[in-house]
């Protein structure tokens, strides 16, 4: 039901809470969701993202140099040549500072929450 | 010749990162050949490092340089042939490559650590002082919107440059 793409997810999100809070008895799976960050001009596009544990971020590098995504606290150090994507699940909650080894001046933010939890 | 004189500051103000004078603006095809010269130095720079060097960290960063800067150049070449202009050798450009050339002397007698250290360093103050000129002098002055976009582009990714640098630099000492 859910695509790869993000933007249905958090809709569906909502709907999910909303039939939950009508009937919170049953038991609700909420699907992760792929959050997308766009490079261009020596810069992640999306500053600051949110996420859930079990969500996946998508990099798309639209500049012609090659760019890393590399955590400060050592989560993740991802490669994202030029022109290409790349992509993580977040396994652990926290605010992840990034920054591009390449370029230190390119820097960013995922807030990532714990993933929702089902209902009983 | 007044575009020599200011050619002839402009080469001052690129070599010694100092305040240039009002009204010393280069034209875009000189600016489009001195950026594109100011690639070309670090690429060879980097390519002297590629042989020279069995540092890991610093073979890292002279490979990146590789890359970066033939990713401008080729951008700038592109943009050149698009706006049909020829670039202008002028001043500034013979004295950034003579300068290059002396460094680069200079460097061929050093070795191992000693030379991973120096090309590092002058990496710093080499990528400072490009900067220092594209943000005062080279981006101000360009008039044709496209140039002055690759420019400023340009500008970002010789920044991260000299950031990579100092960290690299931290790391050779």
């Amino acid at each position: 039901m859910v695509t790869a793409m993000g933007r249905t997810a958090p809709v569906l999100s909502v709907l999910v809470m909303l039939a939950s809070a009508g009937a919170p008895t049953h038991a609700v799976t909420v699907p992760p969701v792929t959050v997308t960050v766009t490079i261009d001009q020596v810069a992640f596009r999306e500053k600051s993202v949110s996420a859930h544990v079990g969500d996946t971020i998508e990099w798309v590098n639209k500049d012609i140099f090659d760019h890393t995504a590399t955590a400060k606290n050592g989560a993740f150090n991802v490669d994202i040549p030029a022109g290409k994507k790349a992509r993580i699940v977040l396994k652990r909650a926290g605010e992840i500072d990034y920054f591009c080894e390449y370029h230190p001046n390119m820097t960013a933010r995922v807030v990532v929450a714990k993933a929702p939890q089902n209902q009983p | 010749m007044s575009s020599k004189i200011a050619s002839v500051i402009v080469a001052v103000g690129l070599l010694s990162g100092a305040v240039l004078a009002q009204g010393a603006k280069p034209t875009d095809p000189q600016i489009a050949h001195i950026a594109y010269t100011a690639g070309s130095i670090d690429i060879e720079a980097a390519k002297q490092a590629l042989q020279m060097s069995k540092n890991a960290d610093v073979r890292a960063f002279a490979e990146q340089m590789v890359k970066d800067h033939e990713a401008v150049n080729k951008q700038a070449l592109a943009l050149c042939k698009k706006l049909n202009v020829t670039p202008e050798d002028n001043d500034t450009s013979k004295s950034l490559a003579a300068a290059a050339k002396a460094k680069r002397d200079q460097l061929a007698k050093l070795s191992g650590a000693v030379f991973d250290k120096a090309y590092i360093e002058n990496e710093v103050t080499y990528h400072k002082t490009v900067n220092g000129a594209l943000g005062s002098v080279l981006i101000p002055s360009a008039q044709n919107a496209e140039l002055k976009s690759l420019l400023e582009t340009g500008l970002k990714i010789f920044q991260g440059h000299q950031q990579h640098a100092e960290m690299a630099a931290s790391m050779v000492k």
